[in-house]
């Protein structure tokens, strides 16, 4: 989706100002939202969340806090799957139960949760479509759902500089269509294949890219 | 500045433009009815103590759990960790060799790992190549080793410009780059965190594993900046 989460080399979106002794949380309610959502045992896809940002409308997308954009998705993922009503949520107010029997994360399972993470690899054999050194497009592509190809690099040319193994495909498995696991590269561009002349020359944007995003070059 | 930028989203939220956040959600499915919940601002600290009331009452969130969770980010993880695989690496090149050859393991040695560090990758500063971590797409960082990431780093400004502009960028991060220096962005597009490893600072020869340590900061580690030695003339 040519959406406003896809920000690489948009211009004028004023100065960085990193903040002297920022907090992890700016308030405690960020924390909660962080961690509901990490705690929650939703029945939607990995990534589910993420997509579910990227279709807040862009105007408020871009007012947005950083949090407030996860309590939105995390809300809108637990409306579309029936965990939740409207009315609970405006309310505060629980209408009915656990009604689709999810697992509760325990405390004591907190920390096991976080040390054992969520592998994308997949250990099946999938042939590699490119091999390292070679030439390569990123597709001219402007799919309507999840991608992980970036605008700026669409139908730009670099080279495969390595093939970090099989993964799941993102931009497959948040779509419900499955996690069609294939080969992950990372691929070199030139600054000035991607900006032209304005970058430098010896500078370049590495971009970890599937097989389905690639032609040969 | 925060203070300034909480006020404005407060304000916001107070008006007609800031209820468009929840009326924005509600037109989907209601195009007649976007102005129905005008009359109940929505404060998000309103609509997540709402949302957590209603996930504990069904059984679907354990409030001790989430305890765990912020205090395990705000307390346990964070850039301490990475800093102390960077003073690590600094110390013991056979350990940088492995760290650069196999991320993951190395760092696992250490005792880190786990969500948001299933796969990594460490690349190296050196007087000929400078390295930027990005996600223009989103706000993917090294959990692990880094914590969870400074606001500036998940803002609209930074993900759009450091894959266009990584050297103005670095500039105003106190960062100048000759012309000849190469600067490598690495923009997290998919499963993989990426960590810089800082270039050792001159004059630090003396100090031991635990002082470098304490050089290192969650900047350098981003690539947003550089480890100076003690009375180097510290910047950000």
């Amino acid at each position: 989706m040519n959406g406003v989460h896809d920000m690489g080399g948009m211009q004028d979106m004023g100065p960085v100002r990193p903040e002297e002794n920022e907090p992890v949380f700016h308030a405690a309610w960020e924390g909660r939202v962080f961690a509901m959502d990490l705690a929650i045992d939703g029945d939607w896809p990995g990534g589910s969340g993420r997509y579910q940002r990227e279709l807040i409308p862009p105007t408020d997308y871009l007012r947005m806090s950083y949090y407030e954009r996860w309590l939105t998705g995390l809300s809108e993922l637990l409306l579309k799957s029936g965990m939740v009503n409207r009315a609970e949520l405006e309310s505060g107010v629980a209408q009915g139960g656990n009604t689709k029997g999810r697992h509760m994360l325990g405390a004591d399972e907190v920390a096991p949760m976080i040390a054992a993470g969520r592998a994308s690899t997949r250990d099946v054999p999938v042939t590699a479509r490119f091999h390292e050194g070679q030439r390569v497009c990123a597709r001219n592509v402007n799919p309507v759902g999840h991608t992980r190809l970036p605008r700026y690099a669409r139908g730009k040319q670099g080279a495969i500089v390595r093939d970090r193994g099989v993964y799941v495909f993102n931009d497959s498995l948040v779509q419900g269509l499955g996690e069609k696991p294939q080969h992950l590269y990372s691929v070199r561009f030139a600054a000035r294949e991607l900006w032209g002349p304005q970058a430098a020359a010896t500078d370049s944007v590495y971009v970890d890219l599937w097989d389905d995003h690639l032609d040969a070059a | 500045m925060t203070a300034t930028r909480r006020d404005l989203l407060t304000a916001a939220l107070t008006t007609a433009a800031g209820v468009a956040v929840t009326a924005g959600q509600a037109r989907a499915e209601e195009p007649d009815h976007d102005h129905d919940h005008q009359a109940v601002p929505s404060d998000p600290a309103l609509r997540a103590k709402a949302l957590e009331s209603v996930l504990v009452a069904k059984g679907l969130v354990d409030r001790a759990a989430l305890d765990v969770l912020v205090d395990t980010y705000e307390h346990r993880i964070g850039p301490r960790n990475g800093a102390r695989v960077i003073a690590r690496a600094w110390v013991d090149s056979t350990y940088k060799q492995r760290l650069l050859k196999n991320a993951k393991a190395a760092i696992a040695e250490l005792g880190y790992g786990g969500a948001e560090g299933e796969q990594m990758v460490v690349v190296e500063n050196t007087a000929q190549v400078h390295n930027l971590v990005v996600c223009t797409l989103c706000s993917c960082y090294p959990w692990p080793v880094l914590g969870l990431p400074p606001v500036w780093y998940k803002s609209a400004a930074y993900r759009s410009r450091s894959v266009i502009d990584p050297r103005g960028l670095l500039r105003e991060f106190g960062v100048e780059l000759a012309a000849d220096v190469e600067v490598r962005v690495w923009d997290s597009t998919a499963e993989v965190r990426y960590l810089v490893l800082p270039e050792r600072p001159a004059g630090t020869e003396r100090l031991d594993e635990a002082e470098l340590a304490a050089l290192v900061t969650r900047d350098a580690m981003v690539g947003v900046s550089r480890v100076v030695a003690p009375g180097g003339g510290a910047h950000a």
